[in-house]
């Protein structure tokens, strides 16, 4: 019981800066859970026909067959469209995208990877973003408007044909949308890492402190 | 239990989540509590109480109907599926079906007559002797499955919408159904815009060659702006109609629209 009160206390003692706003906690996981419903309905699919010689474990898929997992991703992607496009928006607009993810240079990125290597980069502001979450965070923005992309140009290869030549061919998108499907999958898993090992950053991503 | 509330050195998972409920409004916090935190939110993500539930499959089913219109919306009648050199032509071009080649419909082409119902001024039945006199022509394009894979092929045959025309079929009308020889009956419906598509196509031939049976004999219906499954093969009989009557797949989950 004792180890609440501390908890409590911690609350209490942080100064109340606003280090996620409102807009950007809401859209954080609203993507999250889109983007997994993504990620398992799309495994679902790929088992269908898969690009590679392996297949994804099915307890790991949703949608229980292909056309339940085709179901769960054309209703997904809504979701992860809706959000994404008004957080790209509202990141431009608010300029928080300029604020906190630039200017993103070779030398601090070196720099900053050598000391999260040795354990010497420091979290002490959470405001602002050094420069490994920098590129971490504008690449997957980048790895996110391609993803849908690629994903439109599956869905809509005559309709959308000028997206397809983007790709090269259909084909060409399956792949690039695979790739950035696992691209996706190795952010997460670094992520989530990185966000239990400073705690205090889940925490402003959930209460905004 | 001591190992796993420290999964990571120095971090309690349980003071990490009681931090989190309590920022949460009460019944929230109740409901999240009630479904056991962190792994019951976890069963929320991978659904297997939601997935099963006939309320989701309920919301799917809407989604995937408001996806029908969407795609409609944007169905462009003029926009051309791309064509592709003969050598591009993907060898062998795979057969597919839910049964195997030696299951697939035999069709004696002696015998075999198009039916043609409903919406239509002249109701006849067509040979294929007939069927092969209407003007043809040939196309070579990807043919995209629902499973994602896809291949180029080349099919030779007459533009639905001139056949439609000949018929004195109701272009207002909102479907064309089609019924085939397979096992099971295997049927699709094909909304009206995309049937008069320029490229929609009664396909009798394969690589120039008469359709064999492994690709639809005696006739096969290319739709180059649909999925795979809203191609059907061994078609027997077309039907005019404003009603949706279903098809093979759409009935068991495919989005019904299916359009490329």
């Amino acid at each position: 019981m004792s180890s609440i009160t501390v908890a409590d206390e911690q609350v209490r003692a942080t100064p109340a800066k606003v280090i996620q706003p409102a807009w950007v906690r809401v859209m954080h996981w609203i993507n999250a859970f889109a983007m997994i419903l993504m990620i398992l309905s799309g495994w679902q699919i790929y088992n269908a026909s898969p690009l590679f010689g392996f297949s994804f474990p099915r307890d790991y898929t949703l949608g229980g067959w292909l056309g339940g997992g085709l179901l769960w991703h054309f209703a997904a992607m809504w979701l992860l469209m809706i959000n994404g496009l008004a957080y790209l928006v509202t990141g431009f607009a608010t300029g928080r995208f300029r604020k906190k993810l630039l200017p993103i240079t070779p030398s601090g990125v070196l720099h900053d990877v050598r000391a999260a290597l040795t354990f010497k980069l420091g979290h002490d502001d959470l405001t602002v973003y050094n420069y490994v979450q920098r590129l971490l965070y504008a690449g997957i923005i980048v790895v996110g408007v391609l993803i849908v992309l690629s994903g439109l140009s599956m869905w809509k290869p005559v309709q959308l044909y000028y997206l397809v030549m983007l790709f090269g061919d259909y084909p060409t998108a399956r792949y690039v949308h695979f790739i950035c499907m696992a691209a996706i999958c190795a952010f997460l898993v670094i992520h989530i890492l990185l966000a239990l090992l400073v705690p205090k950053s889940l925490r402003a991503m959930i209460i905004g402190r | 239990m001591a190992k796993r509330s420290f999964l990571i050195p120095g971090v309690d998972k349980r003071l990490l989540i009681k931090d989190s409920i309590k920022t949460m409004p009460d019944f929230t916090r109740r409901r999240f509590i009630a479904g056991g935190a962190s792994l019951g939110a976890l069963t929320l993500l991978t659904g297997c109480d939601v997935i099963d539930s006939s309320s989701a499959e309920d919301m799917l089913k809407q989604v995937s109907k408001f996806n029908d219109a969407v795609q409609a919306f944007i169905f462009n009648p003029d926009a051309l599926a791309p064509t592709f050199p003969e050598s591009a032509i993907t060898k062998p071009f795979p057969f597919n079906a839910y049964y195997d080649l030696d299951d697939a419909p035999e069709v004696n082409g002696d015998d075999w007559k198009l039916e043609v119902r409903g919406l239509v001024d002249n109701k006849k039945s067509w040979t294929l002797p007939e069927l092969y006199k209407l003007p043809q022509v040939t196309q070579i394009t990807r043919h995209i499955c629902v499973e994602g894979w896809s291949a180029i092929g080349s099919w030779t045959g007459t533009p639905l919408r001139d056949f439609l025309k000949l018929i004195g079929a109701d272009m207002r009308a909102k479907y064309v159904w089609f019924q085939c020889a397979d096992k099971d009956g295997y049927n699709s419906p094909l909304d009206m815009r995309s049937a008069l598509h320029p490229q929609t196509q009664m396909t009798f031939k394969y690589a120039s060659e008469i359709l064999p049976r492994a690709y639809g004999f005696p006739m096969k219906i290319r739709v180059p702006t649909k999925l795979g499954f809203k191609n059907p093969k061994y078609v027997v009989s077309m039907e005019v109609t404003n009603d949706y009557k279903g098809g093979y797949w759409e009935d068991q989950g495919y989005n019904s629209f299916s359009g490329s």
